[in-house]
């Protein structure tokens, strides 16, 4: 695959920097949110949580709450535990001998996190279910909490009483054991890195909300819920409430983003749709801010052993790996599955010949774990990063020439990786090249070196992280030998209506990526209509009966492309009615901007539209043809796609103060053909100021018996505008082989790429004084102190 | 008790519960949605709405508070025929939103800002912005909108 470092020439609308579509609706708040819906008679819901990490509930009493005003119902765990017919899902059970506690929405006996459901209030409002909710006296016998991930790890205290071990699984992908011992044995030089990936709260701005209402009469009930995954939520909420799945209708309306944490089935989307079962109402729920710190996953959670055997020059020969993975209480929908989407990656960039990786998922008393943008990725890309670094200041080499010594050479894609998958395409040093020469990188060595020689207290710090990440998730082969228990296909539909308007069914469902401008771009250049008469129906299982939703950079890739295909077949269809009108054959039109004309005498045409009308009239079809021109399409991937890039991040870091200022930060992404680069600078952006939180601000705390500290904003630091650089963005284009339209995914880049090259800076700006590692986040007093611990008398910290 | 507001030009005049917020008042009683809730702290902007032209923080005030003032909300940012507001436009030319959650309080924070500060460098804008958080574009857009949306001279309506 050729690589080329600007936009290709655009045909039609596919590659342009087209403005969303979305936009108007939002930016006037015309959009509806799900805390925006009015339902007539709908309850609220308020659930009672556990203030213990881990407790025995003795008894539930809620009888001072049904006697609250307003109070329509209360109830315990136990008198609910009959609404479930199955467990809370976990659809990645990674191992045969997974250990897996009873997870219900509310719990009945025992209590694992500060937050557990242990009973629901429902009221004719928010402010009376609030008020009820303080009155349900709950009794507790407090356990010893399972805090720590390498204390829990020890089972010196058990998470679940339940549970002999707090073990849930190891899973281990080790294709060659005796060729790594072998690596480590002749190594001139090793590296031996421990990192902590601290818990994240993914914090989208939207706080989640559910209204579930049944329709009258024994009808459906439909589920309107703040999230990323509308179809799988609703095969979920059927196995689990008992409810017929062709009986439930979830709708996604506006989704205030979601970066993993709105890719889950929670209890309160189960006690909803319970409750307006039990009491044939409708019922709503809206979490608060400090509600959902707690009641809502979080993301990271890892303690990381990684090492590297190279010889001197640091070509690295072998990396081994040894994960603890924090899961929390409980399997959450994917949990377990989250370090192994990693587990692939962690030779990153470079052509190991060597690769070993073990992972112990391991329960602790606090929020569940689950994806968090990138989910394994960024913890992978983290690792490796660190490690390179490390072992450039090992062997006294630029970090940059490292990294260009051990890239897997362009020429050798399709690459076959240790860890036993196939890279489809990529070119790692012009991505390098290119975000050096955007950052001016030996201009900021030169200025490193001169504010060192002066002995300024403002240091000069560059950090650099090349990445690349899998995919398109996913092939479902692929899934099925990880134990994951569905596909990874995704579903499409396209229609052309009597008037040449055209409908897009997508099984994708978009909470910010601006899916309905890329995918009405993506039809307008198939058919030769403008996007803007494009409707693109999504996030309701009504109109959208088929899909596996959004997560996992899947959507463009996966979505996309079934998207593309059922517009092709489309165009099959119209060609042989064309075909008939024009009395020629087939193969002799050629379609251009939705037009169908005949080779050779060009005045013979007949377009879409037409053929649409023609269609939907069906006066004069061709023998057998059935009216109307739609076509559907299910895309299953052949592979993942493999985007990558290098992100180049400039700190200054005070020694006096220890405060860390981003100054500068360039990003160079290759993910394969673009359908609209405006949505793809976008997506890096974020993605970067999350990588960039994780490094610098963020990090869930929980105190010794498991209380979370940082539930508001004002505790838990999610990255303002006043803490953050603009960025310089660049691109090279590397297609992939794997679908037709050459596309690779965008969307958790930025969140890959930045955290280690954040971190990396940090370092560089210290490295002269003995500075190795600094926890993340990366704070002010961590600084300090790393430069009193590493060299003491120059005026840092102890 | 009785608050009368003027809410995008309208005179609004409502019996509310003492302790009922501004931003409740405006979504539950006016139905005028648009200004989100994105925290219980003060501290992510999601509500933040036009107090005789200067922007607050709806969740940290009283309906009653508000007696007697005029508020502006995103839903009277737009002209009466759907014509957005140049802050809004620039929001939408410079793909300053994604999820769109955090936007109507950080276009109605842009339109106070920019009153105070009619041609501000980019650091003016990060520091003036910094009351409000968004977790999709990572800002860089939205500073670009609130530049270009002052070289256009776009003052609060």
């Amino acid at each position: 695959m050729s690589t080329t470092l600007v936009d290709g020439p655009a045909a039609g609308v596919v590659g342009t920097r087209m403005l969303r579509r979305e936009d108007p609706a939002l930016l006037s708040g015309e959009a509806r949110y799900v805390h925006d819906l009015v339902v007539p008679g709908a309850l609220h819901m308020v659930v009672v949580r556990s203030p213990y990490a881990h407790a025995r509930v003795l008894s539930v009493d809620v009888s001072a709450a049904l006697a609250s005003p307003g109070v329509v119902a209360a109830f315990s765990g136990a008198e609910l535990a009959g609404e479930w017919f199955s467990p809370m899902p976990c659809a990645w059970p990674v191992t045969a001998d997974m250990q897996s506690p009873s997870h219900l929405p509310v719990a009945v006996d025992e209590v694992c996190y500060v937050g557990d459901a242990v009973a629901a209030v429902v009221a004719a409002s928010q402010a009376e279910a609030q008020d009820a909710a303080a009155a349900v006296a709950v009794a507790y016998e407090e356990l010893p909490a399972a805090v720590d991930l390498e204390d829990a790890a020890s089972d010196r205290v058990l998470a679940h009483s339940a549970l002999a071990s707090n073990r849930a699984y190891t899973w281990e992908l080790v294709p060659d054991a005796a060729a790594v011992e072998r690596a480590f044995a002749g190594a001139a030089v090793t590296v031996r890195e421990r990192y902590v990936q601290q818990r994240l709260i993914p914090a989208a701005m939207e706080p989640r909300g559910v209204c579930v209402v049944p329709q009258p009469f024994g009808g459906e009930y439909v589920v309107y819920s703040a999230t990323q995954i509308p179809h799988i939520l609703r095969t979920m909420l059927g196995i689990t409430a008992g409810v017929p799945e062709e009986r439930i209708r979830v709708v996604a309306p506006s989704v205030g983003g979601g970066f993993g944490s709105k890719l889950d089935v929670y209890a309160e989307e189960l006690l909803c749709l319970a409750l307006a079962r039990r009491l044939r109402k409708p019922v709503r729920w809206s979490e608060e801010r400090s509600e959902a710190a707690q009641a809502t996953i979080h993301g990271r959670g890892q303690v990381q052993e990684i090492e590297l055997a190279a010889d001197a020059e640091g070509r690295v020969a072998a990396v081994r790996v040894r994960l603890l993975a924090d899961m929390g209480a409980y399997l959450q929908l994917v949990t377990p599955g989250v370090p192994l989407l990693g587990a692939f990656l962690y030779h990153g960039v470079y052509d190991v010949p060597a690769y070993a990786f073990t992972c112990t998922g391991v329960f602790t008393n606090k929020t569940p774990t689950d994806a968090y943008r990138g989910a394994g990725r960024p913890e992978a890309t983290y690792a490796i990063e660190r490690a390179i670094d490390a072992l450039a200041r090992k062997i006294g080499a630029d970090p940059q020439e490292v990294r260009r010594r051990n890239f897997i050479r362009a020429d050798k894609f399709p690459y076959s990786s240790p860890a036993g998958l196939v890279f489809d395409s990529g070119n790692y040093e012009a991505a390098l090249d290119a975000a050096l020469e955007l950052i001016g990188y030996e201009e900021l060595r030169e200025a490193q070196a001169r504010r060192r020689g002066e002995g300024a207290t403002r240091l000069l710090g560059v950090g650099i992280s090349s990445y690349v990440e899998m995919c398109g998730l996913a092939p479902s082969r692929v899934l099925a030998s990880l134990n994951y228990v569905a596909g990874g296909w995704e579903a499409a539909t396209v229609r052309m209506l009597p008037t040449g308007k055209v409908q897009v069914v997508t099984g994708a469902s978009p909470h910010g990526q601006g899916h309905m401008t890329s995918w009405s771009m993506i039809v307008a250049d198939k058919l030769g209509v403008s996007p803007e008469d494009v409707e693109v129906l999504h996030s309701d299982t009504a109109v959208s009966p088929l899909g596996l939703d959004t997560y996992g950079s899947r959507s463009l890739s996966v979505g996309g492309t079934a998207i593309a295909l059922a517009a092709d077949r489309l165009i099959d269809k119209a060609r042989l009615l064309a075909a008939y009108r024009l009395e020629v054959a087939p193969e002799d039109l050629e379609l251009s901007a939705g037009q169908f004309s005949v080779q050779g005498s060009p005045s013979s045409a007949i377009g879409l539209g037409t053929l649409a009308f023609e269609a939907f009239t069906a006066h004069d079809l061709p023998e057998g043809m059935e009216p109307n021109l739609e076509a559907s399409a299910t895309y299953d991937p052949t592979n993942f796609t493999f985007p990558f890039g290098t992100h180049v991040a400039v700190v200054e870091v005070d020694t006096e103060t220890g405060k860390v200022d981003l100054v500068r930060y360039a990003a160079v992404d290759d993910c394969g053909n673009q359908i609209n680069p405006l949505i793809v600078d976008g997506q890096v952006h974020g993605g970067i100021v999350q990588g960039v939180g994780q490094a610098l601000f963020e990090e869930a705390v929980y105190d010794g018996e498991g209380n979370l500290l940082t539930t508001t904003f004002t505790d838990y630091l999610v990255p303002a505008a006043s803490e953050l650089p603009s960025f310089s963005l660049g691109r090279t284009v590397t297609p992939s082989p794997s679908n037709p339209m050459g596309v690779k995914g965008i969307g958790e880049a930025g969140t890959i790429a930045a955290t280690p090259a954040v971190v990396n800076a940090v370092v560089d700006a210290l490295s002269h004084l003995g500075v190795e590692e600094i926890a993340m986040p990366v704070t002010p007093e961590r600084v300090w102190r790393s430069i009193g611990a590493s060299a003491p008398g120059t005026g840092g910290g102890r | 008790m009785q608050v009368t507001v003027t809410v995008n030009g309208k005179t609004e005049s409502h019996d509310v519960e003492a302790r009922m917020l501004l931003v409740y008042y405006l979504r539950e009683v006016l139905g005028l949605t648009g200004t989100n809730v994105g925290c219980d702290t003060t501290s992510c902007g999601a509500c933040t709405v036009l107090l005789n032209g200067e922007s607050v923080k709806s969740c940290t005030m009283l309906a009653a508070q508000a007696d007697g003032e005029e508020i502006t909300t995103i839903e009277g940012m737009a002209s009466p025929d759907g014509v957005l507001h140049p802050i809004q436009e620039a929001f939408r030319q410079h793909h300053g939103l994604q999820c769109g959650f955090c936007t109507p309080g950080m276009v109605m924070a842009v339109a106070s800002f920019l009153k105070e500060h009619p041609d501000p460098t980019e650091a003016e804008v990060r520091e003036g912005l910094e009351g409000n958080l968004c977790r999709c574009t990572g800002y860089h857009n939205i500073v670009q909108a609130t530049l270009a949306a002052a070289r256009q001279g776009a003052l609060a309506p």
